[in-house]
């Protein structure tokens, strides 16, 4: 087996594919009191993303949407990271991930199960395909009108 | 080539080069030899660009190295051999499509360049409040947005021929469409998503009963086969040179000449002047009265340079080629569980969109490109049609004449792969 193919298992790492075919939090969230919809134009990958926030702390979250193993993952996996964390957080670990899929090293002892995207760092056309949910997710604390692109 | 499993021969007419070998052809095509992560390159993307013969390169290179110069305003020798070889590509591409005269050959950027040419013209003097414009459900963006920016600055209305599941245009629905109010038809020749060959003859022969001109949007079918414009007796047909074995940033627009000559210009500047005053500007006779500022020169005689090379592979021997790969790859897929094919029409270019069950086609791209394999994947620009088959997007396998039936048994074992991955 080639260095490629042993990549292609990085990025298709067992958990990914768990989380894809299984998306935890897949659902929308009637308590919500932040929501914001994501979309790459490249793909049509569409996500919305559902925020229950109180006292800067995510009580709950969830996710809607079709896109590829790599954004149901990141957005599963997203969702079951965040509950429960502050806003400080949060934007540690959207940094910490941001920096991990595009290869930029940094700090990664917060992360715990999001390192499964390390291998994402290899494939920079997908680069986007992990983080449009977090991008969603910062339009929905910021609720911004504007649809959440990749772009 | 492989001679089991061969499929009944795709075209016996008569004159077909028996001669035609592929191993050959691909010597023409040097890009063909590298490996993609160590792997033989399997270029099956060639409804997004075609690769460039050896010879198309080499007439750009030479064209710089020897006659570079700017066209129709030098008394010198270069602009002389630089004018004669960009009019001479014309006069190529015009025989090419079988267009009655060479002025009716507007050389543009694009394809989409080429539409949206007509809408901004032929458009923008014809269509008027409570107008309609006619496009199919399988349109390249290119040939929607367009008439929709034009309808919404008039007030006009685009309306849309429906398919059916396979993926054809139902004909009768598009009868009805037809009315007093209806400027323009512009549909597809071939879909780039689902490979129908539309009935473009029996579409064009509806409209121009009602008296309603139509453009052709050639894209996708000026490679697959001959493109006869006064037998199609189209009022427009759009080509792009890149998927035609030419370089990009060039394309044509065909038109009559009656209709262009009554259309006004699209870019004002040099070139399509006849002289000009502060006061008044006259405009060029065609096609340059279409053809504002330096064009793309290089790029007109390097797309000369390919329909040469194009006629000279042949037509038949491009069909014969194409539809076995067509015939042996619908096959190979069909036999995979899980997988579906999108667009199923009799008729079709060798085109093959397809969903697998379960997957995503961005990992299907991104797996199979991991086994050297480049196809497509995405919503091709067609989002209606991927809305119309309720899927978010497609991997698309589009072969040319220099594919082979070893890359579509590559083809197979990667997506083979992509199933194993996702089990």
């Amino acid at each position: 087996m080639s260095d490629e193919v042993s990549h292609l298992n990085d990025l298709y790492e067992e958990v990914i594919l768990d989380h894809c075919k299984n998306p935890r939090n897949f659902k929308a969230l009637p308590e919500a009191n932040r929501k914001a919809e994501g979309y790459n134009p490249l793909c049509g990958d569409k996500v919305t993303v559902y925020l229950k926030l109180e006292d800067g702390v995510v009580q709950d979250i969830s996710f809607e949407g079709i896109g590829c193993a790599i954004s149901t993952a990141a957005a599963s996996l997203m969702t079951e990271t965040l509950k429960g964390k502050n806003l400080t957080e949060v934007e540690t670990l959207f940094q910490g991930f941001h920096d991990l899929v595009t290869g930029k090293g940094g700090e990664t002892s917060q992360m715990g199960k999001l390192m499964v995207f390390h291998g994402v760092s290899e494939f920079p056309v997908r680069v986007k395909c992990a983080t449009l949910v977090w991008h969603t997710l910062q339009a929905a604390l910021q609720q911004t009108q504007e649809p959440a692109t990749t772009e | 080539m492989k001679t089991d499993q061969q499929i009944a021969p795709p075209d016996s007419s008569p004159g077909a080069d028996l001669e035609f070998d592929v191993e050959k052809i691909r010597e023409d095509f040097p890009i063909l030899k590298q490996k993609i992560y160590g792997k033989p390159l399997v270029y099956l993307d060639n409804a997004a660009t075609s690769q460039k013969p050896q010879v198309v390169m080499d007439t750009i290179h030479h064209y710089y190295v020897t006659d570079n110069a700017n066209i129709h305003r030098g008394v010198h020798c270069l602009s002389q051999r630089a004018t004669e070889a960009y009019e001479q590509a014309r006069v190529k591409v015009q025989r090419f499509i079988h267009a009655a005269e060479s002025r009716e050959i507007i050389f543009v950027r694009s394809a989409t360049e080429a539409i949206n040419l007509v809408a901004q013209t032929y458009g923008r003097k014809q269509v008027q409040a409570g107008d309609e414009v006619i496009v199919s459900a399988m349109e390249h963006h290119s040939n929607i947005v367009p008439w929709q920016m034009l309808c919404e600055e008039k007030g006009a209305t685009l309306r849309v021929i429906p398919m059916n599941d396979e993926g054809e245009l139902l004909l009768d629905e598009y009868e009805k469409l037809l009315n007093p109010r209806t400027r323009l038809v512009a549909v597809v020749h071939i879909s780039n998503a689902l490979g129908t060959i539309n009935p473009i003859q029996e579409i064009i022969e509806r409209a121009h009963q009602q008296d309603i001109p139509v453009l052709v949007d050639g894209a996708q079918a000026a490679p697959h086969f001959e493109v006869d414009v006064q037998a199609l007796d189209c009022d427009f047909y759009a080509v792009t040179g890149h998927k035609l074995c030419g370089p990009t940033g060039v394309g044509i627009l065909y038109g009559k000449a009656d209709l262009l000559d009554s259309m006004p210009p699209f870019q004002g500047g040099g070139e399509m002047i006849r002289s000009v005053t502060f006061e008044k500007t006259t405009y060029n006779v065609l096609p340059h009265k279409f053809e504002a500022g330096t064009p793309n020169i290089v790029g007109g005689i390097g797309l000369g340079a390919a329909v040469d090379y194009v006629s000279e592979v042949g037509w038949k021997n491009i069909a014969a080629q194409e539809r076995e790969l067509l015939l042996y790859a619908t096959q190979q897929l069909s036999a995979l569980s899980g997988l579906r094919i999108i667009g199923t029409a009799k008729e079709k270019a060798s085109i093959l969109s397809f969903v697998i069950e379960g997957v995503h086609a961005h990992d299907v791209g991104t797996i199979l490109d991991q086994e050297g394999i480049a196809v497509r994947t995405g919503h091709h620009c067609a989002q209606p049609v991927m809305d119309r088959f309720q899927i978010p997007a497609t991997a698309r396998a589009s072969f040319a004449f220099y594919n082979t039936r070893e890359e579509i048994d590559v083809l197979v074992k990667g997506i083979q792969r992509v199933i194993e991955v996702f089990k």
